[in-house]
């Protein structure tokens, strides 16, 4: 009986000893990953699209040669601090629940007159090129809501009814992977290559997921958003091409939105 | 035309603390596009910093650089409400100037 307790006692010791070094390597490689992404928070090049954006946003453009100064992102007219925190939302004028994107793509079509068609052609930048003028205007847009707390609505029926539809989409096993959103985001350690991915069901990770999209992705040289976060996860999961400002993709934005409910916005964030 | 620059100027112990972030496509002319083209080389090659006037730093840049380059340095005498001023030329003669006031 002694000796048996000895011999588990010291298995124990010895499975100890095994899977330290281990969990030190991943928590160091953690570590070390958080630290470079404060060296580079110093200097994040979203902030120079934050002032592009800032430039475009005062700026008179379009046929109708207007800024979008009194754009209406749901906290009132030119309102744009805490507005990015509690989008999507439901916009009576339109009758329609609407992201960030989809909204500014609104105001260039209703203010400035800009045709719709140009205002969503190319909405993200390729590799190496200059950064769209929609994505220097989410920058700015986000930028105005650091800070602030993620409290995307759900009163009216139309932004419930969003939120139902964006959770049977995370859920939506389809593809030639069969695939869904779920199979990555809705459980703890998993990970794609070296990064690990966040559990979407769980509040904290939700919340720093949606505080810290848009994001400067240092490995593209460029600053990513919302829409193009979902557009490229769809790609990975190898779905039909996601429409840009779509009614799915804004969706699937409500439900990650309220799933974040509470989260402090950090945005625009430096990611790898 | 140039985007704008970022410039932070804190003093204190009348040291002032700049860091600057550039916008710049910073290409080394080394990269090929799609079709198998080389991307013509196209980065700063002079930067230059002016404390109240006064040139303090000149930096001689080439294609090693990063896009979007951040630089950071220090000034001694600077006291807060002093102005500093940065000015890039890049290979094309294009320039940009910005200038903050220490803070």
């Amino acid at each position: 009986m002694k000796t048996g307790k000895t011999f588990l006692a010291g298995l124990l010791t010895l499975g100890g000893l095994l899977s330290a070094p281990g969990v030190a390597l991943a928590q160091n490689t953690q570590a070390e990953i958080e630290r470079y992404r404060q060296m580079l928070g110093d200097g994040n090049p979203a902030e120079l699209l934050v002032m592009r954006g800032e430039g475009l946003w005062k700026q008179k453009r379009g046929p109708k040669q207007v800024s979008l100064e009194t754009c209406d992102l749901g906290k009132g007219p030119g309102v744009l601090q805490g507005a990015y925190a509690e989008l999507p939302r439901y916009f009576a004028d339109t009758d329609t629940v609407m992201d960030a994107e989809s909204r500014l793509v609104h105001c260039m079509v209703t203010l400035q007159g800009i045709a719709r068609a140009d205002a969503v052609k190319n909405p993200f930048s390729g590799t190496g090129q200059r950064q769209t003028d929609i994505e220097a205007l989410v920058a700015f847009v986000v930028e105005e809501s650091r800070g602030e707390t993620i409290n995307v609505p759900q009163k009216h029926p139309k932004e419930i009814a969003a939120y139902q539809r964006g959770e049977k989409i995370f859920f939506y096993r389809a593809g030639p992977y069969d695939f869904s959103c779920a199979s990555c985001h809705a459980e703890d350690g998993k990970r794609i290559r070296l990064q690990d991915l966040p559990n979407l069901l769980k509040p904290e990770p939700a919340q720093r997921a949606f505080a810290t999209w848009p994001a400067y992705r240092v490995s593209q040289g460029a600053m990513r958003t919302m829409q193009w976060r979902l557009y490229d996860c769809f790609r990975q999961q190898r779905f039909p091409e996601m429409d840009f400002i779509s009614p799915a993709s804004v969706d699937l934005i409500t439900y990650l939105g309220v799933r974040a409910q509470g989260g402090k916005m950090d945005s625009p964030a430096i990611k790898r | 035309m140039a985007d704008p620059m970022k410039i932070r100027a804190v003093s204190r112990n009348n040291v002032a603390d700049v860091r600057v972030l550039m916008a710049h496509e910073m290409e080394t002319g080394q990269r090929k596009d799609s079709s198998g083209n080389l991307v013509p080389a196209w980065y700063i090659n002079e930067v230059t910093a002016s404390h109240n006037g006064k040139p303090v730093m000149r930096a001689h840049w080439g294609p090693a650089i990063s896009k979007n380059p951040y630089l950071q340095f220090k000034i001694k005498d600077a006291k807060k409400g002093d102005k500093v001023s940065i000015t890039w030329v890049d290979n094309k003669g294009e320039k940009r100037t910005d200038e903050v006031t220490v803070g």
